[in-house]
Order: structure tokens, then C-alpha cells, then sequence
């Protein structure tokens, strides 16, 4: 089976600091990686690189397409890395604000990603983006309010509906779950990892949260000062961590 | 079905000085189908240690750890997932589930990954949380808020959900009643009868007499104990 992203020797600097240096991985279908490490360990900016946000210094992403196979997503034209994104990538932000279109009505933010790919007719669109709003358990009458007057966790879940509408292959996920209450949390948790195994979806998470990983992903990279200390199983890393961070990372958890 | 050769385990603490801890060397164990091997030992041997190596969930320093025609010792994460999805079933003695998700659902879990219609699953993980006695008013409802007994008994649906080829069992009558004891041991003898390979460990003797065929005392496997 081909790996639907295959990716090799990624490196970033910002001028002479180090953002993440000669990061390589392969993602199969429907299989879930999670990224941790602390603030400033470089996850986010390996992110922001392998969903053509970011230009790395050197390195390749090759993501296999539908039409063509796998594609260097790095050498690919803007308009082709723009329609990937609109099409088989989705990214799910950590402030719901960042992802949504905040002067838009909640049907209208799901249904723009539509429009983006060539729906036209009114009535099917505005079907679809009523199942999807049912789909992350936002009720029916909220779907002409504007995500301004909704909850956090509700921001977040449209936010999820709007990404996974147009059905992608690739989710990137930066703290999906971060600074939402513990209740919301779970929720959105058992709502995403529904939706990956129903949709087969692929998934990137980048987290500091160990439990939301321990929960959601398949497979664990650990980042410390930009480069991959340790990778496996996500319960073989946490269970069993061989580098000294993660071992500090997995000893710091605060039991409750 | 289940092959183990010379294998070994260390820890090594890298915060504390980097100290290296062996936990076990030379062990070896052979589980044929339809045969239920006993890990013994007293606490601290390393029968979970080893129980864990088979599941992939400790790495081995050396050795191999056959699980049908893959080497677990040397599999990658992509080869383990679908491992444990397919062939590899392990009971472990806690729960651990996303919080929120229905009881039947986390039963059904298993089946559903494997690509099982939906109503199949559901009804399998129900029949199977009836005979544990887990009160259908409780089905829809998170395992998480379960007394200790009750979450052990849906982690042992959920374990026998499918059908495993290969099955890891550790401590699966602790803390049970007469009645649910009985049910899981007759999950076993189940399992057997359908050609499953099991390493369990039972604190329970008269459980390990009836259901495991021969046992293995680990004790003879860890560093300075033998």
C-alpha cells in the first residue's frame, strides 16, 4: 500500500534558529500520528510545513493524489497546493477563530468550503452543511447564527464540520483540544476519533497533551529543540519511553 | 501461534543517572493454538513485563517475539497496528476509554475497527455484556463512572469481542464474583475451543488449574533470580 504522505528531511530555520531540522515520517490511511513536545520544540512549524503553510528550508512532502499519485506538495504550483487544501486537506486550528470565517453565518462557514470546490445549488448545499452541523451535534436552529455568539467547544466543532465537509483524506490538527473545558474535550474526542474510523481518514495532531494523544493516536513522534527524539506506538512511547525527555515528558503528567 | 526466543529487557533511567535495570533475560515460551499458557511467579518477577513485550507494548532489548509471522520485537508501528487489530488481543486489568462514549460502543469498539456492520457489532458487544451480567439500563451510559468490577468486566467484553487468533489475559477473574468468574473462565474455554493461543496470568489458582495447559514460572527468567 502506498503511504498516502511520505515525508523526507524536512529542515527550517528562522534566520539563524532552529525550527525543526531533518524530520522524516511515513502516514498510511487511516492511521492517526501524534506530535508532542513542549512549546518551542519545533511541532507546530512541522505543521505549518507539511500543510504547505510554511516553506521549509529543505526537505520533501510527497502526498499521494488522487489523479497523479504521490506529489511533492513543496514543488507543487500555489494553485495545485491551494486546491489540495481545499479538497483532500483539512486543518482544524487551535482558536476556532483562526479557521472560521467569524462574519458568516454557521451554515454559510461550512457551505463557502463547499462552494469553494464547485457546488452551486443553494438547497444541496445547505443540506449538506445541516447534516454536518447535526454530525458535530450543533442543533439545527443555531445554523443561520454567526460562530461570534457560540460557546468555545461549539466554535470548535463548527470549525470541525467546516474542514471535513468537502470529505479530505488529511486532517491537520494543531491543539485541537486546547483551552476547552475537560467535559468539551471529550467530547470533541469521541466525535473525531467517530469520524476518522467512519471516513478512514488520516490525521496529524500536534498536542502537549499526552492523554489526548494516548486516546486518539495511533502512532507518537516526540520533539525536543526541533528534532525527533523518539517515535513508535503511541502506548510502546508512553509506557516504555527510551530518551531521557520523553521519559521526563511521560514522569511530569499530573495524575488525577 | 505465539514463539518466544531469548528475550531480554532493560530499563535504562536516564534521569536518574542513567541507571540500567535488567528485568529479564533468556526467556522463551511456546503457545500453540486452542492451548492456554500460565505465567507464574511471585509479584515483581516480570509476568506482566512479559505479557507487555508480547503485545508491543515494552520494547525487548533482544530477542524474538513471534506472534503468528510477525516478529513483534522487530515490527514497525504500521505492522503492530494492524497486528493488534486483527490477530492480538490483550485484557489488561484497567480501562481505558475515551470518557463519554457509551458502554456498548466501547465494546463494539474492536469490531467496528475491523469493518463489522455496525447492527453486527452492536449486537455481539450486547450479548456478550449480558452474559457478564453489566445491566442493559447501563449500555448507554460511560464505563468511566463504573464500579471497579463492572469496568473490569466490559474491558473483558471488549477483549472477547473478537474472535483474536492470539490473547493476552492478564488477571481477568481478579475481583469477580462466583458468577462472572464462571462466565469469563467458560470465555476462555470458548476461546480455546476456537484455536486461540492464550498467555494469561491468574492469581486465581483453581481458575489456572481448569482452564491453562501448562504453566511457565518467569521467575526463572529474571536477572539474579535464577
Amino acid at each position: 500500500m502506498t503511504p498516502l504522505l511520505q515525508v523526507r528531511g524536512i529542515t527550517k530555520f528562522y534566520g539563524a534558529r532552529l525550527g525543526c531540522r531533518d524530520v522524516g515520517f511515513d502516514l498510511y490511511p487511516g492511521e492517526v500520528m501524534g506530535i508532542v513536545g513542549e512549546s518551542g520544540s519545533g511541532k507546530t512549524t512541522l505543521l505549518g510545513c507539511l500543510a504547505g503553510q510554511i516553506a521549509p528550508d529543505a526537505g520533501e512532502v510527497l502526498f499521494d493524489t488522487r489523479a497523479d499519485g504521490p506529489r511533492d506538495t513543496l514543488t507543487m504550483s500555489e494553485p495545485e497546493r491551494r486546491m489540495l487544501s481545499r479538497t483532500d486537506w483539512a486543518f482544524v486550528h487551535q482558536h476556532a477563530r483562526d479557521g472560521l470565517r467569524m462574519g458568516v453565518s454557521a451554515g454559510g462557514n461550512v457551505g463557502e468550503r463547499l462552494m469553494a470546490v464547485g457546488a452551486r445549488h443553494y438547497g444541496e448545499i445547505r443540506g449538506q452543511a445541516a447534516d454536518w452541523l447535526g454530525r458535530v451535534e450543533i442543533p439545527d436552529d443555531r445554523i443561520d447564527d454567526r460562530p461570534t455568539a457560540f460557546s468555545g467547544g461549539m466554535q470548535q466543532r463548527l470549525q470541525i464540520a467546516r474542514n471535513l465537509v468537502t470529505g479530505p483524506r488529511l486532517v491537520f490538527m494543531d491543539e485541537p483540544t486546547g483551552g476547552l473545558d475537560v467535559s468539551v474535550q471529550a467530547r470533541l474526542l469521541d466525535l473525531l476519533r467517530g469520524l476518522v474510523r467512519e471516513m478512514g481518514l488520516s490525521a496529524i495532531i500536534v498536542t502537549h497533551d499526552l492523554a489526548v494523544v494516548r486516546l486518539l493516536a495511533d502512532r507518537l513522534m516526540v520533539m525536543k529543540d526541533g528534532h525527533v527524539v523518539e517515535s513508535g506506538l503511541t502506548d510502546q512511547v508512553l509506557d516504555d519511553p527510551q530518551h531521557g525527555y520523553t521519559q521526563l515528558l511521560v514522569s511530569s503528567v499530573l495524575q488525577v | 501461534m505465539i514463539e518466544l526466543d531469548d528475550v531480554s529487557k532493560t530499563f535504562t533511567l536516564h534521569n536518574q543517572g542513567g541507571a540500567v535495570i535488567p528485568v529479564m533475560q533468556g526467556a522463551g515460551l511456546r503457545v500453540a493454538r486452542g492451548e492456554c499458557v500460565a505465567l507464574t511467579g511471585k509479584s515483581g518477577a516480570g509476568k506482566s513485563t512479559l505479557m507487555r513485550m508480547i503485545y508491543g507494548n515494552y520494547l525487548a532489548a533482544s530477542g524474538r517475539i513471534m506472534v503468528g509471522d510477525v516478529d513483534v520485537a522487530a515490527a514497525t508501528p504500521r505492522d503492530m497496528l494492524d497486528l493488534r487489530r486483527h490477530t492480538l488481543g490483550y485484557v489488561s486489568q484497567f480501562l481505558r476509554v475515551v470518557p463519554r462514549v457509551p458502554t456498548l460502543e466501547v465494546v463494539a469498539e474492536p469490531l467496528l475497527a475491523l469493518g463489522h456492520a455496525r447492527d453486527a457489532a452492536l449486537e455481539r458487544a450486547g450479548t456478550l455484556l449480558a452474559r457478564l451480567n453489566i445491566p442493559e439500563r447501563l449500555w448507554q451510559l460511560s464505563p468511566t463512572t463504573f464500579s471497579g468490577g463492572e469496568q473490569q468486566r466490559v474491558n473483558i467484553a471488549r477483549g472477547f469481542a473478537h474472535a483474536y487468533p492470539a490473547l493476552l489475559l492478564d488477571e481477568p477473574t481478579a475481583s469477580l464474583d462466583a458468577m462472572n468468574r464462571e462466565t469469563v473462565l467458560c470465555l476462555v474455554e470458548e476461546a480455546k475451543a476456537g484455536g486461540a493461543a492464550i498467555v494469561g496470568i491468574f492469581h486465581d489458582e483453581s481458575a489456572r488449574h481448569r482452564v491453562c495447559d501448562r504453566e511457565i514460572d518467569v521467575s526463572g527468567f529474571t536477572p539474579g533470580l535464577s
